[in-house]
């Protein structure tokens, strides 16, 4: 059970919540609330951002200052109300169509400016609240309603998009390591510049059945048994390494942040 | 900021922005409206505002919506192209009541068109544009003084009714020099959004005063929590499937509107009095449309002009009451007829209208009116 201080956090007049009983999102969800939690944020100087889908009601349960925009622009939204208000902590929540499909552009943009938001992206490899459709990172080869043959394009590596766009603090876990989550997403929080967290969940309801991972526990045992830490894939052959996910902090570094690149250029300007 | 410039239209709605307390620009280059982007980024944060170029039109219209929820004024610019891309965005800002201002320098199209050249193809777009029911405000000026004032005006009523304000400017109007005076604002000249007075506990982000439909605007950071949707929600913000409270956010959000529609809605006549003929033009075009009307009044011919300052809300009654002694009234616009449409809705039959479509890349000379004012008369 969450603790008070989690609960708090929480929007309980607006249960019950739209998730699929054994879904991920709740788990990234209290990994967040412990995050925020154990890093003293006031839930009146914490913003959460989303775009649209599964992932993005996250926003609506929890009490904080959050908005639930359009699908795939949340980053657009989230940019205006860091650059207005830098001193706000911000994060965005977002899946993996969110991300890398509609809002590939604003993601990638992001990171580029590294400015000071913390997004967590929620990999899910499909589109759950339409009913299953493939997304950017729908394995090759797997099932969904829009690839009934299974998908032939190759998917995204979000994590290696968001170093390649200059983001200061890339990782990736699972929800079979919700404590990891919860300290990458503080890092992530911590750490002054745009920070990418991709947390491996899934949708036993529209990918799960149609790929042989049909309940929770089937995923939870999936990713236990198939993602491999950073530091022990390092010493592995590429060969082991197929069908593998490499979990673990990919970047980071400290660059220039954006919003305080902003204030001091308004500092230059006004003498 | 001198007392008296020597501007172009592009110029003066930056001003004016800035004037009407406009601290956020966000948007992307466009022709014919770049202009007012270039001046927000070199005048915002010399007043500690805050300029940002982002990577396309809807996340131009995404950063101006958010840093309106942090508390900012907030501008965006475009033009016919960029403007499409807006309307998704733009549609949230009507659904969350979040007042921004959006200026659209008309080019015609339609897709690429005429980026260098004058149209107002866009004034349906700007009623219809986004998808769903909603009330619009509307300008269009038709000076370049006049860009400077109703951006002000228009960032006023944003604020004042709670949603996005567009104005509709054209090429020939941002690019056009001409001496723009700038009048002292005082501070009771400008509206800021109504702020809650109850503590953050007690606030209700999405419920309205019966007195005027408008809920009250917390910012983000300022001790209120609250929650922004573009789904259709209940007073405490959050997404609905009940009928009643579907039905009581949709209707609250025309109401809004049309119960002000009287203190929104702007028009100017000339030779009204006794006139038999009517032109009837906004923007640009109401330039030569009033030249034309000079034109045959010297002539000895009964014409008078009207030009709706809002095009949204239109001035319908006051065509209507017009309608009733005129017999003829001439729509000339640059496009293949879209305001016509609205005035004929508005006389009823009570007058016959002409429309005069120009879709050629030009503006009207006064003659091609003046033409079609003779044929009539």
């Amino acid at each position: 059970m969450p603790g008070q201080e989690v609960v708090s956090w929480l929007r309980t007049r607006f249960f019950p919540h739209i998730w699929c009983p054994g879904c991920g999102h709740g788990i990234i969800m209290h990994s967040l609330l412990r995050a925020l939690v154990t890093l003293d944020k006031k839930q009146s100087e914490t913003v959460i951002a989303s775009g649209i889908g599964c992932s993005s009601r996250m926003a609506g349960y929890i009490d904080a200052c959050t908005v639930h925009t359009t699908h795939g622009r949340s980053l657009g939204f989230a940019t205006g109300i860091k650059l207005a208000k830098p001193e706000l902590t911000v994060i965005d929540v977002m899946g993996d169509g969110d991300c890398s499909a509609i809002g590939g552009n604003h993601f990638i943009h992001a990171c580029r400016r590294n400015i000071d938001i913390t997004a967590i992206v929620m990999n899910n490899n499909i589109y759950g609240m339409t009913g299953g459709q493939a997304s950017p990172t729908t394995p090759v080869g797997s099932m969904a309603t829009t690839t009934p043959y299974g998908a032939i394009d190759p998917s995204f590596d979000i994590c290696k998009l968001a170093e390649g766009a200059g983001a200061s603090y890339v990782a990736r876990t699972s929800i079979a390591n919700p404590k990891q989550a919860e300290q990458y997403i503080m890092k992530g929080i911590q750490k002054k510049g745009f920070s990418v967290i991709e947390v491996l969940t899934h949708c036993h309801t529209t990918f799960g059945r149609r790929n042989n991972r049909k309940t929770p526990i089937d995923n939870v045992n999936f990713f236990k048994a198939n993602t491999v830490p950073l530091s022990k894939a390092k010493d592995m052959c590429e060969e082991d390494l197929v069908g593998k996910i490499v979990i673990g902090e990919f970047v980071d570094k400290d660059v220039p942040e954006y919003t305080a690149q902003y204030l001091s250029l308004i500092e230059r300007v006004r003498g | 900021m001198p007392e008296v410039a020597f501007w172009q239209g592009n110029e003066a709605i930056a001003y004016g922005a800035l004037a009407a307390g406009c601290r956020f620009f966000g948007g992307y280059p466009i022709t014919p409206s770049s202009e007012i982007a270039e001046i927000m980024a070199e005048e915002l944060p010399k007043v500690n505002g805050r300029f940002i170029q982002m990577e396309d039109e809807i996340a131009g219209m995404a950063a101006v919506i958010g840093a309106s929820i942090a508390g900012l004024k907030s501008l965006t610019a475009t033009s016919g192209p960029g403007f499409s891309l807006k309307q998704e965005n733009l549609g949230l800002a009507y659904m969350a009541e979040i007042p921004v201002v959006l200026v659209d320098v008309m080019r015609g199209g339609p897709s690429t068109g005429l980026p260098t050249k004058i149209a107002q193809q866009d004034v349906m777009q700007a009623r219809w544009g986004t998808h769903g029911d909603h009330g619009t405000i509307c300008y269009s000026p038709a000076s370049v003084q006049e860009c400077y004032d109703i951006t002000v005006k228009a960032f006023n009523a944003a604020e004042r009714y709670r949603q996005p304000v567009l104005i509709l400017s054209d090429e020939v109007l941002g690019h056009m020099r001409e001496k723009v005076v700038m009048k002292k604002l005082d501070p009771t000249q400008l509206v800021n959004r109504k702020r809650p007075n109850v503590v953050p506990e007690k606030f209700i982000p999405s419920l309205a005063d019966p007195k005027d439909d408008l809920p009250c605007m917390a910012s983000f950071g300022d001790g209120y929590r609250w929650h922004v949707t573009g789904l259709t929600h209940n007073d405490w913000g959050f997404p609905t499937n009940n009928p009643e409270e579907i039905e009581k956010k949709m209707k609250r959000l025309m109401r809004k509107i049309d119960r002000f529609r009287d203190d929104i809605v702007e028009y100017e006549t000339a030779f009204t009095d006794d006139a038999e003929i009517l032109v009837l033009a906004y923007g640009s075009v109401a330039r030569s449309s009033l030249s034309a009307v000079n034109e045959a009044r010297s002539r000895g011919i009964k014409a008078g002009f009207f030009r709706p300052v809002t095009l949204w809300p239109f001035p319908d009654k006051e065509v209507e009451k017009l309608a009733r002694k005129i017999k003829t009234i001439i729509v000339p616009e640059l496009n293949c007829g879209q305001m016509v449409l609205e005035v004929e809705r508005a006389v009823h039959g009570r007058s016959k209208v002409v429309a005069q479509s120009l879709v050629d890349g030009e503006l009207f000379k006064p003659d091609q009116i003046f033409k079609v004012i003779e044929e009539v008369a």
